[in-house]
């Protein structure tokens, strides 16, 4: 038994290294992009390499993990599926039952590395709406969009109670991309989404005060220069300061000189704005638009309905990180806890990213025969 | 099977509506990112100008670079005022939060006194919220130390270098030099702000203050790149500050040294002016203090002590202290006779120990029981006659007495560059008129012609008239700068100090004859002065006082010859000037409390003047005659030697009349 299970994970691992079966073009891009970010991370920590050091471990681990998941096939992570959606949204209720009564409670202690158990949901939730619409018939009915929209719900209410309205989001994209591209009908979508709308005044009465800060700052920061205000003011100014072609690389003084907070962090695509200036952010951009249209091509090409729903729902949730941080840098969005993908400084997200992107590369390794022949 | 089946037969459809819904999401998504590019545009392309002004804005900040303060030599070069580095506490009031508990927590890394508080937030009231306003002066470095070790709790505060003042004599200068102090919120009113921006410290008196305008300079000013911490990062651009000039004084050092030793501690001042051009040569007033102590603030212990001390050693007495003059005017007042025709050189007067005027019981005494006989002006300018000049003051009146008087610079200012002069009292109906409804009373003429009654001068005046005579007549503003200089290596330019008008004296043979009475004082034997020209080089002229502090009770002579009884009673006073054919220097010694004006003054002037011919090369004179007045090589100062020596005759000067209460001089 203790042999077989030898014998297969020997193979298992030869497989890995001899044949990584890895889309290239993706890999590609991959790299390029946390290339960028570490250049930047070390500019933005003033020429620290233990921070660009520490990142770049992180990109080798996310590294070492996508390449273990290119392995698992799509049909295996589908059986997984449930147990590990179920698993993940366990733990965001054990976060919330522990982290009672305190401020804000998102972190799980396992003694070696804390971690987010949000974090998982990332992954867990385009992975359970796939698993959920795989079997049935597309477009989804009223009443699996109603379930669907339960399965959504539900850890993502947690995530926004903890509060974490940036993951918040980023779940529940992922679970909406996954339906959306599952072909709900346009009307519906009109409507969910207008009703949505409708809701906003609601909604505002269930924010935190501090969320509701933000979004008031973020209307107006100037009335709040060296409180809330603050991030996005200066923020503003690195950007704006960059200008056509940048202040160059370590040479954005905005950053250098303490006036940006979270400048390793949350606000790194400032740095990287100032540093680099329009050319770049453009740049990076078309960089990201790739990332995502090579996920969706990926995902077009996928053997059955899990696979392509769970390959374009990370593919396009990643376009809500990039949205959602690059408008927070830009001021036109909210601060909420949204890094810039592969860029900001941060193991959780940087490991998770790259799993995701591991569930891609299997997807793309067993996609349709025909594209293979 | 059937439904593997049936989900194969739907999945061409699900794949084509899956492509269109990839599609529609990519445009989308690219939609998406065309906005949020579109806002980078707006950012950086059309709003570029405007946020690069923001960013400079942040981090760039003008800092004035104060200037180095100028210097001050004496008249050789030696360094009496100097400028060390030191560190100071500074605060950027706009990058604390909350002051009070800042100051709170700063307070127990670095100790800071409520003086130090209450300065900083009157200064912080008047200055700009990015300007650093100082806290603290002059850390020590365990202060600097265990503060560096918790900067990063205190931003906004920084530890900054700075030139501070340091005088390298220390109390020998305090009376000339004055000191520099820290910046008060009313020093920021009175003085071009744009000018002291960066500066903590200004002239609070003496040469530091008269000459502030050009001791200070000009600040520069630099770009400095500050971090959101408002720690400077870097320097980008430099203006640099114009150092203030560095001033030489009219003062000797050695002279100066000499003047203090030969007070030997004993209250009063000596003066020594170059009659050829009014430079003050040495300017001692007694006691004084360490102006060291009030640079960086001075403790409110050792404040109270330098204000609640009996002699007061903060009073500038050479400069504000008014006294009696009592016979040391008596050789002006010669001068007047001759020079306004009332008396010849040969005309005589009969001392007889008392002159009354004619028809009034009143009278007034010679010192010695008897009077002196008959009398010529140099006889009566050696022995110092009452009677003569009783007499001679008569007959000039009140008005023609003030108006001569008052042309040797009794009276007024004499225009000294330091701040807080005197004018004292010169004796006139005018002056009476606004202190009292009586007129003039003859009486009053007659005192005021040995010096005693409303005389009040200070003992700037009293050297200032002297070299006025000394330098033939010739009046110059006595003054203490000398050459400035642009920097060290820049050569030094004289000052211009011209005479202030002509000559006081109308025939060269009426100077002789005041001269020779004066000579005669120190050098014929029977003057008052009379032991104090052995051994010298020159020819001393000079002429004692002694006036009383008390009026007299009763008519009856003193018969306590004690001194230091005496002492309590008398003020000590001697003027004199050497070489006596063509006067060099002219010096005055007043001593508050001396027995008699030749035995305790004289030696002291003496002694200056010994100073003065080994300055000018001579050899140190060594006065040879035994039982004479001894020079300051020979014996200790108030050696028993000196008093028993006075004891055999009695001194023929102190003017002893009934004169009105004396104004001790200390309270103007």
């Amino acid at each position: 038994m203790i042999e077989q299970l030898s014998v297969r994970l020997k193979r298992f691992g030869l497989r890995l290294l001899t044949r990584p079966r890895l889309d290239l073009p993706l890999l590609l891009a991959l790299i390029v992009l946390a290339g960028a970010g570490l250049s930047t991370l070390y500019s933005a920590g003033g020429g620290n390499y233990s921070l660009v050091g520490g990142q770049a471990a992180r990109f080798v681990l996310g590294g070492v993990l996508m390449v273990i998941i290119s392995r698992i096939p799509p049909p295996v992570l589908r059986s997984w599926t449930p147990w590990l959606y179920a698993g993940s949204t366990a733990l965001l209720l054990v976060v919330a039952v522990l982290g009672e009564g305190r401020g804000a409670y998102r972190w799980l202690d396992l003694g070696v590395m804390r971690f987010q158990p949000s974090e998982l949901l990332k992954l867990t939730m385009p992975m359970m709406v796939a698993w959920y619409l795989h079997p049935r018939q597309l477009p989804p009915s009223w009443k699996d969009i109603i379930v669907v929209g339960l399965l959504i719900a539900v850890p993502a209410g947690l995530i926004a109670e903890q509060p974490d309205l940036g993951t918040a989001l980023l779940v529940a994209g992922a679970g909406a991309f996954a339906l959306f591209l599952s072909g709900m009908a346009w009307w519906r979508i009109g409507l969910l989404v207008g009703s949505a709308a409708a809701a906003v005044p609601v909604a505002w009465q269930f924010l935190h005060e501090y969320q509701r800060n933000r979004v008031r700052t973020l209307l107006d920061p100037e009335s709040d220069p060296l409180g809330n205000g603050w991030h996005i003011i200066q923020s503003k100014i690195a950007v704006g300061s960059g200008g056509m072609f940048g202040k160059g690389w370590q040479h954005g003084t905005q950053s250098r000189l303490d006036f940006l907070p979270e400048h390793t962090t949350d606000f790194i695509f400032a740095v990287f704005s100032e540093e680099f200036g329009l050319v770049g952010v453009i740049a990076i951009m078309v960089l990201y638009a790739f990332i995502i249209g090579r996920c969706l091509w990926i995902a077009m090409n996928a053997r059955d309905t899990y696979s392509r729903l769970l390959a374009g729902a990370i593919g396009m949730s990643f376009f809500v990180y990039v949205a959602v941080n690059g408008g927070m840098v830009a001021g036109i969005l909210p601060v909420v806890g949204v890094p810039m993908p592969l860029v900001s400084y941060g193991g959780t997200s940087a490991v998770s990213l790259l799993t995701g992107f591991g569930v891609l590369m299997s997807i793309h390794a067993n996609r349709k025969l025909h594209d293979s022949a | 099977m059937s439904r593997k089946r049936a989900s194969l037969k739907e999945l061409r459809g699900e794949t084509a509506l899956f492509r269109r819904r990839a599609f529609a999401g990519f445009a989308l998504i690219l939609l998406g990112l065309c906005a949020v590019v579109t806002r980078y545009v707006y950012l950086q392309v059309y709003h570029h100008d405007e946020f690069v002004a923001r960013s400079e804005q942040n981090r760039i900040k003008p800092r004035a670079i104060p200037p180095a303060r100028g210097l001050i030599y004496d008249r050789n070069g030696v360094l009496l005022a100097d400028n060390v580095p030191a560190f100071r506490l500074e605060v950027t009031p706009e990058q604390v939060g909350n002051m009070d508990e800042m100051l709170a927590r700063l307070g127990a890394v670095v100790p800071i006194s409520d003086d130090d508080i209450t300065t900083f937030k009157k200064q912080v009231k008047q200055s700009r919220r990015f300007d650093g306003v100082p806290l603290k002066l002059k850390l020590t470095e365990d202060e600097i130390g265990r503060f560096a070790v918790n900067r990063w709790r205190f931003p906004g505060v920084d530890v900054v270098p700075y030139l501070t003042r340091r005088y390298t004599l220390g109390p020998l200068m305090a009376h000339v030099i004055g000191y520099v102090s820290r910046i008060d919120a009313d020093d920021l009113q009175r003085v071009d702000e744009a000018r002291y921006k960066g500066t903590t410290h200004i002239g609070r008196i003496g040469i530091e203050r008269s000459y502030e305008d050009l001791l200070h300079g000009a600040p520069g000013y630099e770009l400095v790149e500050v971090n959101a911490d408002g720690r400077t990062q870097a320097v980008l651009d430099t203006t640099p500050p114009t150092p203030g000039k560095n001033i030489y004084l009219t003062i000797d050092v050695r002279l100066q040294k000499a003047a203090a030793e030969a007070m030997a501690g004993r209250s009063g001042a000596a003066i020594a002016i170059d009659p050829r051009n009014g430079q003050v040569l040495a300017f001692v007033s007694v006691p004084d203090f360490d102006p060291n102590l009030f640079v960086n603030g001075i403790s409110s212990v050792d404040y109270k002590a330098l204000t609640t001390a009996p002699d007061k050693p903060l009073y500038n007495r050479a400069l504000r202290g008014v006294y009696p003059p009592g016979s040391t005017v008596k050789p002006f007042i010669a001068l007047g006779g001759l020079t306004l025709g009332l008396r010849r050189p040969s005309d005589t007067v009969l001392s007889t120990g008392e002159f009354c005027i004619p028809g009034q019981s009143r009278c007034y005494r010679d010192d010695v029981r008897g009077g002196n006989g008959t009398v010529n002006m140099v006889r009566a300018i050696e022995l110092s006659t009452n009677t003569y000049f009783y007499k001679l003051a008569l007959d000039m009146g009140i008005d023609r007495f003030s108006d001569w008087m008052g042309r040797f610079g009794f009276g007024s200012k004499t225009g000294i560059d330091l701040v807080g002069e005197v004018t004292g009292i010169l004796p006139s109906r005018q002056w009476k008129a606004t202190r009292s409804k009586s007129g003039w009373f003859p009486g009053e003429t007659i005192i005021a012609g040995i010096g005693q009654g409303y005389w009040a001068v200070t003992p700037l005046q009293l050297a200032h008239a002297t070299a006025t005579f000394a330098g033939r007549g010739i009046p110059y503003t006595p003054h203490l700068m000398l050459d400035t200089q642009d920097g060290v290596d820049a050569p030094r330019e004289r000052q211009a100090f011209p005479p202030t008008g002509p000559s006081l004296i109308r025939k060269p043979a009426d100077w002789d004859t005041v001269n020779e009475g004066m000579e005669a004082v120190i050098n014929s034997g029977k003057g008052t002065g009379r032991k104090l020209g052995g051994g010298f080089p020159y020819l001393i002229a000079g002429k004692s006082g002694t006036a009383e502090r008390f009026s007299r009770k009763t008519d009856a002579y003193d018969t306590n010859k004690n001194t230091a009884y005496l002492a309590t009673r008398h003020r000590a006073l001697f003027i004199a000037y050497t070489p006596a054919d063509d006067p060099k220097i002219a010096v005055a010694v007043v001593l508050e409390a001396g027995a008699w004006g030749a035995a305790d003054s004289g030696p002291i002037a003496r002694k200056i003047l010994d100073q003065w011919v080994v300055d000018e090369g001579g050899q140190r004179p060594v006065d040879t005659t035994p039982g004479q007045v001894v020079t300051a090589d020979a014996l200790p100062e108030a050696a028993p030697a000196e008093n028993s020596s006075v004891q055999g005759a009695q001194p023929a000067e102190a003017s002893s009349v009934l004169v009105p209460p004396e104004d001790d001089g200390e309270d103007q």
